[in-house]
């Protein structure tokens, strides 16, 4: 029975959830869910699981935009259909991974891939450095302080060969926020690309009593710098932009206080998180440039920088040390110093609990 | 192929190795009349350098208060085929695995009812469709559901869609069984997913090991993070085979190397807790010390592994800075089997749900009141007993907030007596 427009309650199905986490499953899968013993990493992008049974899964991890088109997905499917008795899968950082049980199609299908231009690169594996996992940024969101798709394709570009090698002391996690809102979450990154904004708020207070709650606009300022004000006759509130640290939560309840501004606007980077609980503990990401303007089409200063802290890094950490472990040992001073990078007083924090990340010891390096 | 809007700067994005957008949208212009709009707003916003989409509207299917997310361009006198263009949230299956087959129909939806334009995935784990009009809604759901089988994911103040890491399915190191537990979650609670019920956004995100592969610990307000508690599993013969470079460490993570392996300094050194030692012959390993960093298992997965007495550890509370600064979650139980049906977990994610829903102020993350009225009040309410498992340390200020209850004769003085004993 197809949509019947005239009668929406008709055949309803709700709630059903998603799909069983088994339907799509390869047999292979089926046959030896909870038996893998080991994996091994044939070459990078290139997976083996072995399980107890002796059983074997190849996976094939390309790198993909993850803002791609139903052409693309049908591309991949012809794909998998091909080489993979059509069966794949999506990593949590944007890679497709072609599941491969019979090892003969293993070759054809990366001879099929490289044969593909630049669409499907393998790699993402290991020492690498994979997938930048991003927001939605001025393709489809309404906060955004930069683009998403655009810069993470300019540094992708960049960091390729780390792509398709294992020449990193470990693997470098890359995360893009457009906005402080971090819809996808880069407070743990390696590094974070976040789009900040350096204006206050305009108010419209035409349009404030028509679109917004007022009330909820006052208790969404995390600093009370929003008051109730009434402005000729009508009710709006007044901002008081000294204390406005740029969150943009306002916006965000009342659309009619726009914050977004081309010179305002740009980026910051983050250096040293991770989630991981291998050898240290989670940590949170750290300033290490608060501002870059945005730069379309390629964003030129953003990738450069970004470079600079992976050759840095690169060059300097030792054999299983994230970015976040190498700094720690060597120390912040010597971080700005390695990555050529310049220390302002944006970096000393100001706000609550700021007094916990002051140096208090003499321990430290001339 | 027919642009109807020039995009010089755009077109410098279908440069260099990496596989560009815009030359996938690129190949749709043709057929859809929305891709080619939107192909113009990005380039305006590439010019410009600010976003060209305006707040949200208040859209979606009938019954749900989530799932959809209202989207207007704010020049459609420029981009009318953009004017509408709303976000379409699917529920994917757990850890991502697909059959083409459902791919291709999900692309048939897509392009017939939307741009043709989607995130494989969006940040929570969904399925994020880009792009459609108000009228199409109801028939995109209804295809959904009756003809593949899926339904919407969350938005808005629900529980979001639940999402885990690839688990037993492909991972030697899970500990608890990820797809099973998300599953069963999203199941039970349907009604908190698609009807928003809550002060904010509620995340749950399951790993099956401490290297928490879809960052359960830095973004979900409740995570479930696999371990164990006995002894890590120990193959000696193969241990032997590492250092005698008969295998390859860190399963060729590294690439070729050209140095040996240096089990003393690659393993036994970097142990956080250094409870491990190498005699030569054999690998001890002292696992009453062992914190379970999964660092020696991964540079040696054909030698080691987890424990068999496996369950989860549950921490709640972590979020991105919106509002009062990023949290990662905080350890709640040590401890957990979580076996099917889940009940003890349910039973704690109920009352956590029923004081958070009652105290939570609008917009504010379990986190955030969980600071606010403090993580003593949440053990209380949740019914969980104090456990050093659950500090980093104890507190070094001397404010503690007593109970009346623990003080012989509650918060009550006798200021007569006291005078009698003491002059003014």
């Amino acid at each position: 029975m197809p949509f019947d427009p005239n009668d929406m309650m008709k055949d309803r199905i709700t709630d059903i959830g998603p799909p069983k986490y088994d339907k799509y499953w390869p047999p292979v899968v089926k046959e030896n869910y909870g038996k893998w013993k080991y994996h091994e990493i044939l070459e990078p992008g290139v997976l083996v699981h072995v399980s107890e049974t002796g059983a074997e899964l190849y996976s094939v991890r390309v790198g993909a935009a993850r803002l791609i088109t139903v052409d693309l997905v049908r591309d991949i499917c012809d794909i998998a259909d091909k080489f993979c008795d059509g069966y794949l899968r999506w990593t949590t950082r944007n890679n497709v991974e072609f599941l491969v049980s019979d090892k003969s199609k293993l070759q054809p299908l990366l001879a099929e891939l490289k044969s593909r231009g630049n669409w499907f690169p393998v790699g993402g594996t290991g020492a690498s450095i994979t997938n930048i996992v991003h927001t939605q940024g001025w393709a489809h969101c309404h906060t955004p302080a930069i683009d998403a798709s655009g810069v993470v394709k300019a540094v992708m570009d960049e960091l390729f060969d780390y792509f398709g090698s294992h020449k990193l002391p470990a693997q470098v996690r890359i995360a893009l926020a457009c906005c402080l809102n971090m819809c996808g979450a880069v407070h743990c990154s390696d590094i974070a690309i976040l789009g900040v904004h350096r204006k206050p708020p305009f108010i419209e207070h035409d349009r404030v009593q028509n679109v917004c709650e007022i009330p909820l606009v006052i208790a969404a300022c995390p600093t009370f710098a929003i008051k109730p004000k009434k402005v000729d006759d009508k009710k709006s509130i007044e901002i008081n932009n000294d204390r406005c640290m740029f969150c943009g939560n306002c916006y965000t309840m009342c659309p009619a206080l726009p914050l977004a501004n081309d010179q305002g606007d740009g980026i910051a980077l983050w250096v040293g998180g991770k989630v991981s609980n291998v050898v240290s503990q989670p940590m949170f990401s750290k300033l290490a440039v608060p501002f870059i303007p945005n730069e379309p089409p390629r964003w030129p200063t953003t990738v450069k920088m970004i470079k600079q802290i992976v050759e840095a890094y690169a060059a300097g950490a030792r054999r299983y040390e994230r970015i976040g472990d190498w700094i720690n040992r060597i120390g912040w001073e010597r971080f700005f110093e390695r990555t050529d990078l310049e220390f302002r007083h944006e970096h000393i924090d100001d706000y609550r609990l700021a007094m916990t990340t002051w140096r208090t010891t003499t321990q430290f390096k001339f | 192929m027919t642009q109807k809007h020039a995009t010089p700067l755009l077109d410098e994005l279908e440069k260099g190795p990496w596989p560009s957008f815009v030359t996938d949208v690129k190949r749709r212009v043709d057929k859809s009349p929305m891709c080619n709009d939107w192909m113009g707003l990005m380039e305006m916003s590439f010019h410009d350098m600010e976003g060209h989409w305006k707040h949200g509207g208040i859209v979606g299917v009938f019954g749900y208060g989530g799932g959809v997310i209202g989207r207007y361009c704010d020049r459609p006198d420029m981009f009318p085929n953009v004017a509408h263009f709303h976000t379409v949230r699917v529920n994917q299956p757990c850890s991502k695995f697909y059959n083409t087959e459902i791919l291709r129909k999900l692309c048939d939806l897509w392009d017939d009812k939307g741009s043709g334009l989607l995130n494989m995935h969006g940040s929570t784990g969904d399925i994020i469709l880009l792009g459609t009009v108000t009228d199409q809604l109801e028939p995109i759901f209804y295809d959904l559901t009756h003809d593949l089988e899926m339904d919407l994911g969350g938005s808005g103040s629900n529980m979001r869609t639940p999402e885990g890491c690839i688990g037993k399915a492909r991972c030697q190191w899970s500990c608890i069984d990820t797809q099973d537990i998300i599953y069963d979650i999203t199941m039970e609670y349907q009604d908190a997913l698609h009807r928003p019920m809550f002060p904010y956004k509620f995340k749950f995100k399951s790993s099956g090991c401490p290297c928490d592969c879809v960052a359960a610990i830095a973004r979900a307000d409740c995570s479930i993070i696999g371990t164990w508690r006995d002894k890590i599993r120990i193959d000696q013969e193969a241990v032997r085979a590492y250092v005698g470079g008969e295998l390859i460490p860190q399963a060729g993570a590294q690439g070729a190397r050209k140095d040996a392996f240096d089990i003393k300094a690659e393993v036994i050194d970097l142990c956080p807790t250094k409870c491990m030692e190498w005699d030569g012959k054999a690998l001890k390993i002292w696992d009453e010390d062992c914190t379970r960093c999964m660092h020696c298992i991964r540079i040696m997965p054909r030698a080691l592994w987890p424990g068999v007495d496996t369950g989860a550890t549950i921490l709640v509370g972590a979020k991105a800075p919106i509002l009062d600064g990023a949290q990662l979650s905080s350890v709640v139980i040590p401890f957990l089997k979580m076996e099917p049906p889940y009940t003890e977990f349910k039973e704690f994610v109920e009352k956590m749900w029923d004081w958070w829903m009652e105290h939570g102020k609008n917009r504010e993350r379990l986190g955030e009141t969980i600071q606010r009225l403090t993580l003593r009040e949440f053990l209380k309410v949740c019914d969980l007993t104090p456990d050093p498992r659950m500090v980093n340390t104890p507190r070094f200020n001397p404010y503690i907030f007593y109970d009346p209850a623990e003080v012989p004769g509650g918060w009550e003085h006798d200021a007569k007596a006291y005078r009698e004993r003491h002059q003014a």
